[in-house]
């Protein structure tokens, strides 16, 4: 066992104190478990914002090291392998033989443990739903000490809680996972710029049936009648045949740079953050755009720039995604124009940085606690300014509350308990199947435990 | 070495710093024979280096501090392949101090996992190298060898031993085109030092596996891993003895 490392999200705007237990191996000795004293918690990559990957006080069980390939195999590609594996470690593996993520986020550093436990989503939601939809089956070992195969046949409610369950099942050792055949690394994309929230709706429902992966950036900064343009990015898996794009050839780009240090508060002030926008508008013209890009671009811009996190200054960031109903999605409009004036209040001093719209589909989730539902889905960020940052978020939680809307646990740090319970309806189903042994500051928060 | 397809023998292989390189040879489709310890943990090792393109010949379990395990090692090693082109000892015991400085039989214990049992494993692995007239030879010491300090001197000296036991090999095989490079890594953050605080100084056993395949690729005599050491090893070397001994390092 080791402390002394300091454990935290990637907000990093949460300070605990934890007891850190490593694994290595899947057959590891986890006889700890069953003694603990204090709640365990599973900890991957820590690419989680809030507090729903810590366990302040408790026990986190670190399985970034627990990353052997178990087996692979490049016919059927059916990918087995331990929980601490990484995505972009996998990929490094599964692109130069022809298969790629049926669902991948927007970065490489997650564990697959994490993606399972966060039931992950992207840009192809509305073509393969979400990450646990293509778990064929996975190992859980819970504190009384037992090891559960579970799938949608065998063990298939504690299967159905581990999906998007936070980790607060138990620990997933390994798991199994049907990959998608691809033929070349390569995305053809596609970028429209748009003037407003109707253009983007309309964008993407013409986009829903030909295009795999459709997103769209928003400059939520945009002066005046501005508010409300953005970049929108669709493309499809290019179809191969042409040698520099054939998997084969495929290495993974390592970051161009790391941010060295904490950067000081003023980098992200409203002025820098408008600029920014504003040029990345521009960037894109006025016109549409082809182009042909790798994955990793494609799907991990941000990991390009190592702790990027860091931009953000010491106080961290606070991060929030939530999706609402298509009825109301009229909300979307509204609130990017309640954002933007926060600052004459002194609230959201800063607006948001990088905000994100995309429309999720009709397929239904997998688990009992997985966020995707069908609707809009927007993401914000904001330099974390202690309590005027946190009083203005309320705000928008309450206004998405009131348009039954629900909030990723991944990427939030306020939801209440009431909020959790009117927007998880499942989630008293979902606590019967917690580990009695296991929990997370995100859990004690939403359940008041 | 071989761009594809070169045969190795990694001894140690469960070790996080041998895992992180083997899987780095792995993805170029070399040939292995794996020897650890703990079969189970050997078997996984195996199947993952398997997943990411490398060709797993042979795997043996051994004790690698009992000696009369060696001659199955080198034995099967040589059944696996026609040549040997690459031998790498990546195994080791950091111990207790505290127990090794009141107990003979701690230190010794230390000493024969960190220092003899590599004499022997290279002891009957150089004829053969040198038979075939090609090869290359890397083991992992580490810069506690480099000056002896009251945290780890029994450790330090098997590593100091076996540096300098590995300049002679590498001076006596040199003619006969069987190269051999020492890696002197610095603090990596393994299960061998779980138990210590860890500091800006700490480097990823990945890390120190891409340090160790360029220095293979290179075929260096001697190599600090993270290149950083070398200086701070320069700086401790330059410490007057009669202050030295007087430090709490």
């Amino acid at each position: 066992m080791n402390t002394g490392r300091t454990y935290t999200s990637w907000g990093r705007h949460f300070c605990y104190q934890h007891t850190v237990h490593r694994l290595h191996h899947r057959s590891d000795d986890l006889s700890f478990m069953t003694t603990a004293q204090t709640p365990l918690l599973p900890f991957g990559m820590g690419r989680s914002y809030g507090d729903s990957c810590l366990n302040g006080g408790g026990i986190l069980i670190d399985t970034s090291s627990m990353d052997h390939f178990i087996s692979f195999d490049a016919g059927s590609g059916r990918l087995r392998c331990e929980a601490g594996l990484c995505l972009g470690d996998a990929l490094a593996v599964t692109i130069p033989r022809g298969w790629f993520l049926p669902v991948t986020p927007g970065t490489r550093y997650t564990t697959i443990g994490g993606a399972i436990a966060n039931d992950v989503h992207g840009k192809n939601h509305h073509r393969a739903g979400t990450f646990g939809r293509h778990v064929t089956c996975l190992e859980l070992v819970r504190s009384d000490g037992s090891r559960r195969v579970c799938s949608a046949k065998e063990n298939s409610e504690l299967f159905r809680a581990t999906i998007g369950g936070l980790g607060l099942t138990g620990l997933i050792t390994w798991a199994e996972i049907q990959l998608a055949p691809i033929s070349s690394f390569a995305i053809e994309t596609e970028t429209i710029p748009f003037e407003s929230f109707e253009e983007f709706l309309s964008l993407s429902r013409e986009s829903v049936e030909t295009y795999e992966y459709t997103v769209a950036w928003v400059d939520a900064l945009a002066p005046g009648s501005g508010l409300g343009r953005g970049v929108f990015i669709r493309g499809n898996h290019h179809p191969g045949g042409e040698r520099r794009f054939g998997c084969e050839a495929y290495t993974p780009s390592p970051p161009l740079f790391r941010v060295p240090c904490d950067c000081p508060p003023f980098l992200l002030s409203r002025a820098t953050m408008r600029l920014f926008n504003t040029l990345y508008y521009r960037r894109h013209g006025r016109k549409k755009r082809r182009a042909i890009e790798s994955v990793d671009t494609f799907f991990y811009p941000l990991d390009r720039v190592g702790e990027w996190n860091r931009l953000y200054g010491r106080a961290g960031l606070i991060e929030c995604q939530f999706v609402v109903p298509p009825a109301q999605a009229g909300l979307i409009p509204e609130l990017l124009v309640r954002i933007r004036a926060g600052r004459s209040r002194s609230g959201l001093g800063s607006g948001s940085f990088l905000t994100i719209l995309k429309e999720f589909g009709r397929i239904e989730s997998p688990g009992l606690l997985s966020f995707p539902m069908e609707g809009i889905t927007l993401t914000l960020d904001f330099p974390h300014r202690g309590e005027a940052t946190r009083d203005e978020l309320a705000c928008i939680y309450e206004m998405v509350h009131r348009a039954g809307g629900r909030f990723y646990p991944a990427k939030d740090s306020m939801m209440s308990p009431s909020l959790f319970a009117a927007s998880y309806p499942r989630w008293q189903e979902f606590a019967a199947l917690v580990d009695p042994k296991f929990s997370s500051n995100f859990w004690r928060r939403v359940t008041l435990a | 070495m071989k761009e594809h397809g070169a045969t190795l023998l990694i001894v140690g292989a469960t070790s996080a710093i041998a895992q992180e390189t083997a899987r780095l040879w792995a993805a170029k489709g070399h040939l292995m024979v794996l020897v650890g310890r703990n079969a189970e943990k050997l078997g996984h090792v195996a199947d993952d280096l398997t997943a990411r393109g490398g060709q797993v010949r042979d795997v043996v379990q051994a004790d690698l501090g009992d000696f009369s395990t060696h001659h199955t090692i080198v034995a099967r090693a040589l059944a696996a392949f026609e040549s040997l082109d690459l031998v790498f000892i990546a195994h080791g015991l950091y111990g207790d101090q505290q127990r090794a400085a009141a107990d003979v039989g701690a230190a010794e214990e230390i000493i024969r996992v960190n220092f003899t049992s590599i004499v022997s494993l290279l002891t009957l692995l150089s004829p053969h190298l040198q038979r075939q007239g090609h090869g290359h030879i890397v083991v992992i010491s580490s810069v506690a060898g480099d000056r002896g300090r009251q945290s780890n001197y029994v450790y330090g000296a098997a590593k100091a031993g076996l540096t300098v036991y590995l300049q002679g090999l590498r001076n006596r095989l040199c003619r006969d085109g069987v190269h051999v490079t020492t890696v002197k890594p610095g603090f990596v953050d393994t299960p061998m030092t779980a138990h210590m605080k860890k500091n800006v100084l700490f480097a990823s056993p990945k890390r120190v596996a891409g340090a160790i395949c360029r220095a293979v690729e290179k075929r260096k005599d001697e190599v600090y891993v993270p290149f950083f050491w070398f200086w701070i090893m320069r700086a401790i070397g330059a410490i007057p003895e009669g202050i030295f001994k007087r430090l709490r390092l």
